[in-house]
């Protein structure tokens, strides 16, 4: 009589068996270099010869530099350096607004719900639910009549409200994983309501912030359609001055690659540096 | 220091109709340790976070130190409170954590430091200062929110079953330093827990509460001894009092067709058995030559005594009555045994009130 048997071997889970891990990780990297491939043709793009770039694809070529020189030196109704400093200064500014106004939004949202706050949430995400196209029209006209085309405050207007719904939605939902206990804590310790906000719920929620805030630049920096719409002279962004590297006649491929890179780095950029706080914040997922 | 005082304080949820506390009323004096306990749902918690200023009175008044505090907010109350996960702040050190409060009381960094010092050599805390919290091991974390509230110096103290999210080995012993550090600080203190050990060994006085009721508020020893209704004889205790409804023999209240020997006032008073009922504890019954028959199903041996669980006939059925016995019984299972009464015996009228 066996007493003593041996434990059966476990099963092993997908990606234990050696054959399958290697097939993933082949799968992974093809995948991988799939959604890669395009950026790093754009990139190899920008530093060839417009007639090298428009011939059959190679990636033996004599690098060159000279795209780049042109598309920032070119001065056409924008130049690179004005539309960098707009965009520049529209994404800041209208990031800076929407957060102001998100976190307190969240606040009240996650940590005091008022009646009815879900509709509130609701009501926020459904201005979304429009196509901008379909109000562009209203929109130029209100522009129009309060002298508004053609200037950058249009566009911080425009992007804090496009941003504003998605960073309350976002925000609240960081916010309402901070436990009440803390909040309550806080009270009891005597904290005003902004140092409840400032000392214990956004180092709390710092990544979340990272996060909603690297979310609303990037969607403001590619804003393309109010840009071209409501602006597009001098006070205009980088994507209409991207756009304004096709030409007409010629070949333009090259150089339209140069500045698409130029107008990605910033992006890139922002990306890397968020995403090492989020990561740190992640990783300490301790609220406990 | 103060005392604390809830007069007809009743917290009623919105869209809801029952109180989750109704009309409380207790006096607790300077210094006392008072124990709120009770099954959940039965608005301990409520009660006490009534009395921090986290839940709205919606009847009634609460008064710490003589002041009315009912509208206050928690930060105008001048307490402290421990929370069961004791919501220390992650992204404080130690020391940050326990200076909070003062901070926010503009308290002078030096005398901030001296008192953050003091509290953490009382808890032997010093050498976490400059931890941050999710460093420390639960016990750590539990000492440093007893030091949070320390630090303050407050009137009062709340604490929200602060003990149980630490293993059972450590919350004992967590409990005779708790109860020791109050009694050195005589700060009044306000307990909440649904574990009766804890409340009967931490609690110079403990109120009982069910369904947002106030049950019963006395010390440890009296409502183990006089508990005032049913709920407290069945609540109170461990292994819990045998509770029967009682049978009628001769007009006396009885269990298993043995009239239980209650003196002719108690009997008196009580008038009609039907719907009464009676209450024994385990150590006041006894395995006897006479008495309730009945047959041994499962014997408890704690070693220093042991509680035999014998099944009884009562009032037509089946049931289990607990006897303590001698750490070494001589008892089997399956043995046909007789019950004895062997102490006092507790007798409930109709509505479960206690019967005197």
């Amino acid at each position: 009589m066996a007493l003593f048997t041996r434990a059966p071997k476990p099963e092993p889970i997908l990606g234990q068996n050696r054959a399958v891990a290697f097939f993933l990780a082949v799968l992974t990297w093809i995948i991988g270099l799939l959604f890669f491939f395009p950026l790093f043709w754009l990139v190899l793009n920008g530093f060839k010869e417009e007639a090298v770039a428009s011939s059959s694809p190679t990636l033996i070529f004599d690098p060159t530099l000279d795209r780049f020189r042109e598309v920032t030196e070119t001065t056409n109704l924008l130049t690179f350096a004005e539309a960098f400093w707009n965009s520049f200064w529209i994404v800041l500014i209208s990031t800076f607004i929407v957060m102001t106004l998100a976190i307190p939004a969240a606040y009240s949202l996650a940590i005091r719900p008022m009646r009815k706050w879900r509709d509130v949430l609701f009501f926020f995400i459904s201005t979304k639910f429009l196509p901008i196209v379909g109000i562009i029209m209203p929109v130029w006209i209100i522009a129009r009549d309060l002298n508004l085309l053609g200037t950058r405050t249009v566009l911080v207007i425009l992007y804090t409200a496009m941003n504003l719904p998605l960073a309350v939605w976002m925000l609240r939902s960081f916010f309402a994983e901070v436990p009440k206990e803390l909040v309550e804590a806080s009270q009891i310790d005597g904290c005003s309501l902004l140092g409840q906000i400032r000392q214990v719920i956004l180092p709390i929620v710092a990544p979340g912030l990272a996060a909603t805030a690297l979310l609303c630049v990037i969607f403001a920096w590619n804003e393309f359609f109010f840009a071209l719409q409501l602006n597009n002279v001098g006070a205009s962004t980088i994507p209409v001055w991207v756009n304004s590297q096709q030409k007409f006649q010629g070949q333009f491929l090259a150089g339209l690659s140069a500045a698409s890179v130029l107008a990605t780095l910033p992006v890139v950029l922002a990306g890397w540096v968020a995403q090492k706080r989020m990561i740190r914040g992640l990783a300490l997922g301790a609220i406990k | 220091m103060a005392e604390v005082q809830y007069k007809d304080a009743s917290r009623i949820y919105p869209g809801t109709d029952e109180p989750a506390v109704n009309k409380l009323n207790i006096d607790i004096p300077d210094g006392e340790l008072l124990v709120l306990v009770g099954p959940s749902g039965s608005g301990k918690s409520t009660a006490l976070r009534m009395l921090a200023g986290l839940e709205t009175v919606n009847q009634g008044a609460v008064y710490i130190g003589g002041t009315d505090v009912t509208l206050k907010p928690p930060q105008d109350r001048d307490i402290a409170m421990v929370f069961q996960n004791y919501a220390l702040y992650p992204s404080m050190t130690v020391g940050e954590n326990m200076g909070f409060a003062l901070k926010q009381a503009k308290v002078p960094k030096d005398e901030r430091a001296k008192r953050v010092q003091e509290a953490a050599r009382i808890l032997d805390l010093e050498e976490y200062l400059d931890r941050k919290p999710k460093n420390l091991s639960g016990g750590q974390r539990q000492r440093v929110a007893m030091g949070r509230a320390i630090v303050r110096q407050p009137q009062v103290f709340l604490m929200d079953e602060p003990l149980s999210n630490l293993d059972a080995k450590l919350r004992v012993q967590t409990r005779t330093e708790l109860s020791d550090l109050q009694a050195r600080l005589g700060v009044t203190t306000v307990y909440v827990t649904h574990d009766q050990v804890e409340a009967m060994t931490m609690g110079d006085r403990v109120a009982v509460l069910n369904f947002g009721v106030l049950q019963q508020v006395d010390a440890p020893k009296t409502l183990y001894s006089k508990p005032a209704n049913k709920f407290v004889a069945g609540f109170i205790g461990s292994p819990a009092m045998n509770l029967f409804d009682a049978e009628s023999i001769d007009g006396r209240p009885a269990i298993g067709g043995v009239a239980a020997p209650i003196s002719d006032s108690v009997a008196g008073q009580l008038g009609r058995v039907d719907g009464a009922a009676i209450g024994v504890r385990p150590e006041h019954l006894k395995l006897a030559s006479s008495g309730i028959q009945g047959e041994v199903t499962v014997i408890e041996e704690l070693g220093s005594e042991s509680f035999v669980h014998v099944a009884i006939q009562h009032m037509g059925e089946r049931t289990t009555i607990v006897v303590r016995d001698e750490g070494e019984t001589e008892t089997t299972r399956g043995q046909n045994v007789h019950v004895d009464f062997d102490g006092p015996i507790h007798v409930f009228d109709a509505d479960g009130e206690r019967v005197d």
